[in-house]
This record gives structure tokens, C-alpha cells and sequence, in this order.
């Protein structure tokens, strides 16, 4: 089961990391959804991972730690409050600067970059 | 009452703010009673702040644990001299603010003051937790009130800044969240104090974790503090910002350096075993280059601005200095500065818009322009200012300086520490001269009378409020030195910390 947490977890976390180094604010706004997600499976693991444990003291043999989803409740609210914060403030970006580019203008070399080859001569 | 004391700070801002988003206060032609409102509530945190000040001074460090759950268990705010001093600074720096505002930036948006205060809410609980779950809190508070203060008014530059602004802090919370996951795995505890315990206990399979949080921690107080090289976004947020909301943002900076200051004392400080002081070796050269980076800036800087922006990062810079000195003298001397710096460029940025808004198009980049109308005023206010920032006698500047300076004596980085501050002050005064001198002197000859109404005297109570601290300090310096000496004397003095937890003797 650890393994497979782990993985998960790595694999957003990658998959945010990467989302966010992106130009264009949409692939950011998803990276930083997805290391949110990220964020919180992790901020749950660090009570350890339990099977079958109550949160309770004397409800059963095992138990799990309570703090850690307390912990990861409060960060869901936050992280989805500023997640909505986000996608409202890059609507409005996209609506003052006229596209959806995070510095909102076009990077200085972009024309040789994506300049289509194959055209005329 | 008193027993209550440290959640007042928190309470008053919370409810007031709360009350004001109501009917009596909503409706656009209800500015004048929310301008009512906020000026009272600000006195409000003022009067609370002081007496936490004078509370604190006479019977030592308060700790308030919310719903009466008892550490290491339930969430502590704990004002000792350091907290209770900062929090006095935050309300005095927001009563300029808010008197600076009524001059009509407050009514480009309907939400204006309720904000300040929620973002000032923020602030005092950065500076009061104890717990380290609870600073990420206070943390989102503040960082979401900024967001919305930092789009106020509108506009294409500020929109883009703000993008920047929201998505890096984004981020930053996220380390924030992985590196308290990180502490708490590892030392199964979120309480300040009862961390510093237990992080000493670890075998070292764990410490070297703890390490990894402790290291994460710092890129996340680094990028608030706009630590070298995290710094990119400041000068232009600030630069982007309405005046008023920039001078509130001086202090944001200051709650990372509080942080740096609270967290990697407290926590890894020497107490720590393997992990004293690991952050030190870092923040060593990464404070000498925030200097230097800061003062390129504001040689390079093309309005008043975003040089004052960069002179923010000076003295972020110096900060970290005292820091990564680690001796309580050191630290005492940063505590001093830090008072200084917030509220000089706090003020700098008010003196900026209202010569900004006077200059017709040119606004408060150095070119050549139309003469200024209320030269005298804002001539005596900005050189004044520039006087205190750049650390000239008779004005606080200097005191913060020297007192950095003189803690810097006798230890093995003398050379650097002296060299960086005198360099970056040298050129501090080069740069602001030549502004002052393009701002005041070289105009345009006079056509036609400006249509430009002078600063209102709104604009200038708010600033002169932040001005006349600067006086004041050096003034009372012998006053302002002991306290900070002893506020740094508790901060360094964890056994106290945790008697005062009822945590003493809990160590396994």
C-alpha cells in the first residue's frame, strides 16, 4: 500500500510541478490544483498509513492518528478556496491583457520558436 | 478580561471586518460611516495593542490556549515581547494606511476596508500563533486579503502583477503544507515549543528528515520574505499596488522574517542537536546578495516606486544579516531595524503616489516633468524621508543601522557585514538623490496651471503619522533599545518558552 501511495503522490506532485512551470495560465491553474491534491495526500500520510484504526483511544487495538485529517480538512478548504480565487483572477487576466499567457504578454523569442516550417520557400 | 487579552488583536479585527460587509456599512453612498467604522476599529487594535505592550513588559509573556485545550494539544497563541511589539507596529502602520486611503483610493472598490482589516487579522495571527499549522492559517488569511487588496482599483499592470503574485504564493503554500507533513511525521507535534524539544530527541534516521522540512520551511518564509533568489515578484507587485496597499504590504514581508527569526530559534536553534543552526550557512551569503541585488535595484529603478520596492529588499537583507548572526544582540538589533524599516517605506510609498499623482502623466518615474504644486510639503516629507531610509543622523535609520553594525563587531563576518550596509547606504543616498533632485528640481517650464488638486490632508496625516515614528525612535532610542533587547533576550531563552508552556520536565 505504500508503494502505491507514494507513487500517487509523486506522480502528481511531477505532474503539478510541471502544469505550473507551463506559459499559459490554464495548465498553471490545473498544476496547481493537482499539487494541492498532491499536498493533501501527503499532509494525510505523515500520521502514517493505517488500515481498520479508529480514531478514538480505547475503540479498538489500532488506532489512527486524528491530527493529520483535521489537518488535511482545514488544507482542503483553503486550497480549494484559492483555487477558486485563481481560476476567477485568470478569467479576469485573460479578459484585461487579451490572452491567457502568465506574464501576459508573448516571451520576446516566440516567433522563431513556433514558426511553421515547411511554408513558403 | 485580561486572561483574554492575547485573542483581542485577533477578535476585533474579525468581527469589525465581518460587521462592515452588513447593511448599515454596504451601498456606495455609505463610504463615510465605513470610513467611520475602519478609523475606529483601527484605534481599537491600537489601544488593544499597547495594552498587550504594557501587559507583557509587566508580568512577562502571556500564553492563551484557544477552547482552554493545554499544549502540546490544543492551539496556543503565546504574545511575548517580540509578538506583542510586532502586533503594535502592524496597527500603527495600518492607522496610516487607513487615514491615507479616505483621500479616495478606499472608494474605487466596494470592499476596501473590510479587507484591510481581514488582511491585518492575518497579520496579527502570524505574529501571536504557536502552533505551526496555525501560522499556515493565519498565513491563507492574509495571503487571500492581499490577493484581493493587490487587484483593488484595477487595471491592466496590476492584473498581471497580481497573476505572478497569486500563483508563486500558490506554490508557496504548498512547500508550507509538505514541510509542516514533513515536521509533524517526524516530531508528531505542531506546537512551536514542544517541537523544539523533541526535534533534539530524534534518532538520526528521522533528524535527517525533520532537515528536509526544516530546509523546505525556509523557501517558503524566503519567499514572503523575498529572500535572494525569491525576490523576483516584489519589486513589481509593490510598484503595481495602490499606495496604500503597498505601504500595508511592508510589513507583509517582515511576518517570513518573524517567521525565519520565531522558527529557526525556537525550533533548530541551539538546542537542537545535529540541527542547530543548519539554515545559517545558507542565509549567510543569500542575505549579503539580497543587499547587493537590492541596491543594483534601486540604482537601476526608473520610478520612485519600485525603488522603494528595492530598498524593501535592502533591508530585508540587513535583517537576515542580524539573523544569521545569531546572538541575542544581534537579534535585538535586527528587532530595532525591522520597526524602522517597515514604517520608513511604508511612508516612502505614500510620499511616492502623492508626488506621482501631481506630475500629470510622467507620475513618479524620473523623467522631466511638470513642476509639482505643493513643492515645499512634499519636498520636506520626501527628504525627510529619503534622510531616514538611507540611515543618516539624527533619524532612526542611523540608530537601526549603527545597532546592526555594532552587534556585527567582533565576529568573523565583520568585514562583509560592515561592507555590505556602508556600501548599500552610500548608494541608497546616490540614488535618492538624484531622485529627489529630478523629481523636484528639473521640471518642465510652466504653461498652463496644472488641473491637479494638491494631496488632501488625509494623504498627508497618513503619511506624516509614519514619518514622525522615525523622530520619535531616535528620540526615544534608550526606550525602544531595552525593549527590543529584552524581546530578543525571551526570544532566545527557550526554557522559558516552555516553563511558560507547562512543557518543562515533559522531555523523554
Amino acid at each position: 500500500m505504500e508503494t502505491l501511495y507514494v507513487i500517487c503522490v509523486g506522480v502528481l506532485t511531477f505532474c503539478g510541478v510541471f502544469l505550473c512551470l507551463r506559459g499559459r495560465t490554464f495548465s498553471v491553474v490545473v498544476g496547481l490544483t493537482m499539487l494541492s491534491y498532491a499536498v493533501n495526500l501527503f499532509l494525510f500520510s505523515s500520521g502514517r498509513l493505517n488500515l481498520d484504526g479508529a480514531a478514538i483511544l480505547g475503540m479498538a487495538d489500532k488506532y489512527a492518528d486524528p491530527l493529520p485529517q483535521a489537518l488535511v480538512l482545514t488544507a482542503i478548504v483553503i486550497g480549494f478556496a484559492m483555487i477558486a480565487f485563481v481560476v476567477i483572477l485568470s478569467i479576469r487576466a485573460r479578459a484585461d491583457l487579451g490572452n491567457d499567457l502568465v506574464d501576459g504578454r508573448e516571451p520576446p523569442d516566440t516567433p522563431k520558436l513556433v514558426k511553421p516550417r515547411g511554408g513558403k520557400s | 478580561m485580561i486572561a483574554h487579552l492575547p485573542i483581542l488583536p485577533l477578535i476585533i479585527p474579525m468581527i469589525g471586518g465581518l460587521l462592515m460587509l452588513l447593511p448599515p456599512f454596504i451601498g456606495p453612498e455609505k463610504y463615510q460611516l465605513r470610513r467611520a467604522g475602519s478609523l475606529v476599529l483601527i484605534l481599537m487594535q491600537i489601544a488593544c495593542s499597547i495594552w498587550l505592550i504594557s501587559s507583557v513588559m509587566q508580568d512577562g509573556a502571556i500564553m492563551y490556549a484557544v477552547g482552554d485545550w493545554q499544549p502540546p494539544f490544543g492551539i496556543i497563541l503565546y504574545a511575548d515581547h517580540l509578538s506583542a511589539m510586532l502586533v503594535a507596529l502592524t496597527s500603527f502602520l495600518g492607522l496610516g494606511v487607513v487615514l491615507y486611503s479616505f483621500a479616495g483610493t478606499d472608494s474605487l472598490g466596494k470592499y476596501f476596508h473590510p479587507l484591510i482589516h481581514f488582511q491585518l487579522l492575518g497579520i496579527y495571527g502570524a505574529f501571536l500563533t504557536n502552533d505551526l499549522f496555525n501560522l499556515f492559517v493565519f498565513f491563507e488569511v492574509l495571503l487571500i486579503a492581499s490577493y484581493a487588496l493587490l487587484v483593488h482599483g484595477g487595471g491592466k499592470q496590476r492584473t498581471a502583477a497580481s497573476v505572478h503574485y497569486v500563483i508563486l504564493n500558490l506554490v508557496g503554500s504548498s512547500l508550507f503544507l509538505i514541510a509542516l507533513g514533513t515536521l509533524y511525521g517526524t516530531t508528531g507535534t505542531l506546537n512551536i515549543a514542544d517541537m523544539s524539544q523533541r526535534i533534539g530527541q530524534l534518532p538520526e534516521s528521522q533528524a535527517i528528515i525533520a532537515q528536509v522540512g526544516g530546509s523546505l520551511l525556509l523557501i517558503v518564509f524566503g519567499l514572503k520574505a523575498a529572500m535572494l533568489p525569491l525576490h523576483f515578484w516584489l519589486p513589481r507587485t509593490y510598484a503595481e499596488a495602490t499606495a496604500p496597499v503597498a505601504a500595508l504590504f511592508a510589513i507583509m514581508t517582515k511576518v517570513g522574517v518573524y517567521c525565519i527569526f520565531r522558527v529557526y530559534t525556537v525550533i533548530f536553534g541551539e538546542q537542537s542537536g545535529e540541527l542547530a543552526d543548519m539554515i545559517v550557512a545558507w542565509v549567510w551569503p543569500l542575505a549579503i546578495l539580497t543587499i547587493a541585488v537590492g541596491t543594483i535595484g534601486v540604482l537601476a529603478s526608473p520610478s520612485l516606486r519600485m525603488l522603494t520596492g528595492n530598498l524593501v529588499l535592502v533591508s530585508i537583507g540587513t535583517l537576515l544579516i542580524a539573523f544569521s548572526l545569531r546572538t541575542p544582540e544581534a537579534t535585538a538589533a535586527g528587532l530595532l531595524y525591522l520597526i524602522h524599516s517597515t514604517l520608513i517605506t511604508g511612508a516612502l510609498f505614500l510620499i511616492a503616489d502623492m508626488i506621482g499623482k501631481q506630475r500629470g502623466k510622467a507620475v513618479d518615474r524620473f523623467v522631466i516633468a511638470r513642476k509639482i504644486n505643493q513643492q515645499t510639503v512634499l519636498g520636506i516629507m520626501f527628504f525627510v524621508a529619503a534622510m531616514v531610509v538611507a540611515g543618516l543622523p539624527p533619524f532612526s535609520g542611523f540608530l537601526g543601522k549603527l545597532v546592526v553594525l555594532q552587534s556585527a563587531g567582533g565576529t568573523e563576518h565583520v568585514s562583509w557585514v560592515w561592507a555590505a550596509i556602508l556600501i548599500s547606504s552610500l548608494i541608497t543616498i546616490v540614488a535618492l538623490s538624484r531622485a529627489g533632485t529630478t523629481l523636484f528640481w528639473r521640471h518642465a517650464p510652466v504653461r498652463e496651471e496644472s488641473d491637479e488638486s494638491d494631496a488632501s490632508v488625509w494623504q498627508i496625516s497618513g503619511a506624516l503619522v509614519l514619518l514622525v515614528a522615525s523622530p520619535l525612535i531616535a528620540l526615544f532610542g534608550n526606550s525602544f533599545v531595552q525593549y527590543t533587547n529584552e524581546a530578543a533576550a525571551h526570544l532566545h531563552d527557550i526554557p522559558y518558552l516552555l516553563e511558560m508552556m507547562n512543557l518543562a520536565g515533559d522531555a523523554k
